[in-house]
């Protein structure tokens, strides 16, 4: 190929890949298609690991699957008894479902409020160093969460919100139980400070997003400050905001160890969730407990309960992300 | 009114890491020595020990995933950048954005299915994947970001000296991106340094140093989580030692680069 050929094919019109275009590029292999082979090689890991993984999970749960059927969903026992095993995952899909509820319960509110307060209301001066603040919670570790809500947080809620209420409420059923800390409760709450740094950073950038003829409008009319947020913020913005809710929904039912540390970890019939201060068990919780002493069928029980929370973690992220693009591509080359 | 309620919204989510600090602080700070840092655990019961072991892993992981993750991870930057503007590059950029969400232990039971039953060994090589594999969607949107802002002209200017396109790529996009993608990956080191639930399924846990490619090797958070359970107080004690080790670690490289990039790549660019 001469250099004129060169040049014009990396002219910024970048031609786009086609078949007949791949067919003449393997003809006149050259520097710059190996390095665009390459790249592009690369830039289909995140395909193949998805896809793989959809592929290993369902392999290694058909076992289990075959075994059991529908009722591998719809039961209950965990016996690894040699000759009367039974494997049932209902329980762990409850759990992460009412754990990820609590998380989203606390924690929505408290982050919607962080992003009206940083994208609306603080002084510019605060802003910047207060969402850092916030996004550093992001970082740290979930062992530490895990590690800080044994042995700092637990003993305080059990004095100080379980016993309580337990005490006082007691009958109803989801206060029962001789509260010690080890509970869905306790997964739950440490669950909604962990969303709290995601779901709060994308509520902001949707809210900061929106053009402030919307928030002029609702002036011009008269509207107080809350008033604008509400009418020409939080309106215009809901969407973008409903994926962040999502998103950090996502995150909840796919975090490992800080729940595993605080749930009770809890087998079998007795961890249906009955009472948010008994102990129970999640599915991630579940695997990283269990996993490495399994063998045969109860490890392709736990590959099937991977299979669930897997399914369950990518119909929640796919549709979070559809929601999310829809509003951030408004901004376009800014944040997205 | 509504202002109170943001500031107090605001309030409730600094006490918890403001609980954190101190408390690994004033727990983990007496612990840590030098003889902390560099012998072997202790037996329980005993008062000696330490955590050299999962400073070793943490380190060996953080170095072996660097150099499967960072160069896969940039390429697919450079794919994105460069020639992803069509179908296919939207559609890998959807993906890469569902793989940053992905719970990470099922990526752990991934790599564990494919490379630890299978051949019955934990190895650091099965931890270092499943890392590289939570830090590619990092890496990658990271180097995508920066290489879009490095102006045309420059590639025209290289250009217009004769140079193929792949040597302006790497020698005059990628070095004028380079402290984005630097970012990014530091950024990406400071999230696995802390991870743990796919280490589990990968690498076990272990008492004792690196001592063959097929066999278990210790990691910080690894320690952690082994000794919160103990009820013997020593070991609580290294546990807290370990998570000041492991929270220097990673608040060092997150805030370090927090500060050194002042807020010029936003977080839904580098969201952890």
């Amino acid at each position: 190929m001469s250099k004129t050929e060169e040049v014009i094919t990396v002219s910024p019109e970048r031609p786009s890949l086609n078949f007949s275009n791949i067919l003449h590029k393997l003809a006149h292999l050259s520097g710059d298609d190996i390095f665009e082979v390459l790249s592009n090689i690369f830039a289909c890991t995140a395909l193949v690991v998805i896809v793989l993984t959809g592929i290993v999970l369902i392999r290694g749960s058909l076992p289990v699957l075959g075994k059991f059927g529908v009722g591998f969903l719809t039961g209950v026992d965990w016996n690894t008894t040699l000759g009367q095993e039974s494997y049932g995952v209902l329980p762990y899909v409850l759990g992460t479902l009412v754990t990820s509820g609590i998380a989203i319960g606390i924690g929505i509110p408290i982050s919607l409020g962080i992003a009206i307060f940083l994208a609306e209301m603080a002084p510019t001066r605060i802003r910047a160093p207060l969402s850092q603040i916030v996004e550093v919670l992001a970082a740290v570790p979930s062992v530490i969460y895990g590690f800080w809500g044994l042995l700092v947080l637990r003993p305080w809620i059990v004095n100080y919100v379980e016993v309580p209420l337990t005490a006082s409420l007691g009958n109803l059923t989801i206060f029962h139980g001789s509260p010690h800390g080890l509970d869905l409760f306790m997964g739950g709450l440490i669950l909604a400070v962990m969303i709290i740094p995601t779901v709060s950073s994308i509520s902001k950038e949707v809210m900061m997003a929106v053009p402030s003829s919307q928030r002029e409008a609702a002036y011009s009319i008269g509207a107080t400050r809350w008033e604008v947020v509400r009418m020409g913020v939080l309106s215009y913005s809901r969407s973008g905001i409903f994926g962040a809710a999502i998103l950090g929904l996502g995150r909840a039912v796919g975090e490992t160890m800080a729940v595993t540390m605080v749930i009770g970890g809890a087998l079998g019939p007795e961890a249906v969730p009955t009472s948010l201060f008994m102990p129970g068990q999640t599915l991630a919780s579940l695997i990283a407990g269990q996993f490495n002493e399994a063998e045969s069928l109860q490890l392709s029980a736990l590959v099937g309960a991977g299979l669930a929370l897997f399914g369950l973690a990518l119909l929640i992220n796919v549709f979070a992300q559809f929601m999310v693009w829809k509003i951030l591509k408004v901004k376009a080359g800014a944040v997205e | 009114m509504a202002y109170a309620m943001g500031l107090f919204c605001v309030v409730i989510a600094i006490v918890p890491l403001a609980s954190i600090l101190v408390e690994v602080i004033r727990n983990g700070f007496s612990t840590i020595n030098l003889q902390f840092i560099t012998s072997l655990p202790g037996v329980p019961g005993e008062t000696v020990g330490g955590i050299a072991p999962a400073i070793q892993g943490t380190l060996l992981l953080i170095g072996l995933t660097g150099l499967i993750g960072i160069p896969a991870g940039v390429l697919a930057g450079i794919y994105l950048a460069e020639f992803g503007n069509n179908k296919f590059g939207r559609a890998v950029r959807f993906l890469n954005d569902v793989l940053t969400e992905f719970p990470s232990i099922v990526v752990g039971i991934l790599i564990s299915v494919l490379l630890v039953v299978a051949t019955h060994q934990y190895s650091p090589i099965a931890g270092a994947i499943a890392l590289s594999v939570i830090t590619l969607p990092v890496i990658t949107r990271t180097t995508e970001e920066s290489i879009k802002t490095v102006p045309n002209s420059l590639r025209d200017a290289a250009m217009a000296l004769g140079i193929t396109r792949w040597r302006t790529t790497v020698s005059v996009v990628l070095s004028t991106a380079r402290s984005g993608i630097i970012t990014g990956v530091l950024l990406s080191i400071a999230r696995i340094s802390g991870e743990t639930a796919p280490l589990i399924l990968t690498i076990l846990g272990s008492n004792f140093f690196f001592s063959n490619w097929n066999q278990p090797i210790d990691a910080l958070p690894l320690r952690i989580f082994h000794d919160a359970f103990q009820a013997d107080p020593f070991t609580r004690q290294q546990a807290w030692g370990a998570a000041l080790v492991l929270i220097i670690i990673v608040l060092t490289l997150n805030v370090g680069v927090r500060l050194a990039t002042r807020g010029r790549y936003s977080s839904s660019r580098t969201r952890l």
